[in-house]
């Protein structure tokens, strides 16, 4: 599939996994998509494991959109994406936006065939600056 | 420093997990006051799953054991701590050299904080574990003792009680959080002085 993919990580695997589903409401199938919530361990927190497995499932050579929740999702999701590695890495975007709007926004974006950057850039325009 | 002999680097495996270990309830009790209360245990649980492959971790040569023992913290900790402590050490490993001297060690330290401010986009002052590195980092370039560092460390973890969190969690409370011990700089504390203490014994 040519549509960014997103990729959904919470600390919480019910905010991340309802969060999903939301998305797919929205866009069904036509944007690759994934999601992680919890540390592993039953939990709550974040996987770097996890992220990255959820990037593998989700990937799109057109790049992925990540949305996080809190602090330790956004540091992890940036740890994932470091061990991925170049030249994937540059292909990958963490999006500071909510959660919730930020990936059923970014996902509508994503199913219109819209770039990596617009779609950050649709993210992004929910966090005020 | 002389070059670190595998047996050293197993010791000090053991003495900061059985550290960790020994504190976990007071950094999760820590934690619990400001943050998400998942310090101690996830603590814990990283550096067991360090010292299960100590043996592994130190019959390499020492820049790959630490970048080793990073990644191992980076994927077991589970919470921002994972990448945090995780790249001390990863980044520790990237610069050190093999057999390092205090100067080069001190060098090397110095780089891997930078990274960890890096990765957690945080500076000095801001309640951290920044806030105990820092100032560790500076007594070993003074040619401080270990007892002294150690000593340095520990002032420092208890200087975060009046700072207001600015960065992770406890940033949310504002300035409820001041009054509390940052869990990240007592756990860095620790991990001083177990690292600091071991070295000492066996010099």
């Amino acid at each position: 599939m040519s549509n960014v993919g997103i990729v959904i990580v919470s600390h919480s695997p019910l905010v991340a996994e309802g969060t999903a589903d939301m998305v797919r409401q929205m866009v069904g199938d036509e944007v690759p998509l994934a999601w992680c919530g919890g540390n592993g361990h039953g939990g709550l927190g974040t996987s770097v494991e996890a992220i990255m497995g959820a990037i593998e499932k989700a990937w799109s050579e057109a790049g992925v959109a990540i949305l996080v929740d809190l602090g330790g999702a956004e540091t992890n999701s940036e740890m994932a994406v470091e061990m991925i590695g170049e030249p994937r890495a540059q292909k990958i975007v963490v999006c500071n936006a909510p959660i919730v709007e930020g990936a059923v926004m970014a996902a509508t974006e994503a199913s219109g065939g819209a770039s990596l950057k617009e779609v950050v850039a649709t993210a992004h325009e929910l966090s005020p600056a | 420093m002389v070059a670190m002999a595998a047996s050293d680097l197993s010791r000090l495996i053991a003495a900061v997990a059985d550290t960790i270990a020994a504190h976990a309830d007071e950094l999760t009790a820590l934690d619990q006051a400001i943050g998400d209360g998942d310090h101690g245990l996830n603590m814990k649980r990283g550096f067991e799953a360090v010292r299960a492959e100590a043996d592994t971790f130190a019959a390499k040569p020492l820049p790959e054991a630490l970048k080793a023992i990073g990644t191992k913290l980076v994927m077991t900790v589970g919470g921002a701590s994972g990448p945090l402590f995780g790249t001390l050490f990863m980044a520790l490993g990237k610069e050190i050299s093999a057999e390092p001297d205090r100067a080069g060690l001190t060098i090397a330290f110095g780089k891997a904080i930078e990274a960890v401010a890096a990765r957690g986009k945080s500076q000095i002052g801001q309640k951290t574990m920044l806030d105990v590195l820092q100032p560790v980092h500076e007594a070993l370039a003074e040619g401080k003792t270990a007892a002294e560092i150690v000593a340095v460390a520990d002032r420092a973890a208890q200087a975060t009680v009046p700072m207001k969190a600015l960065r992770g969690r406890a940033s949310f409370l504002g300035d409820r959080s001041i009054g509390h011990m940052d869990a990240g700089a007592r756990s860095t504390a620790l991990l001083v002085r177990a690292v600091a203490e071991t070295i000492e014994r066996h010099a």
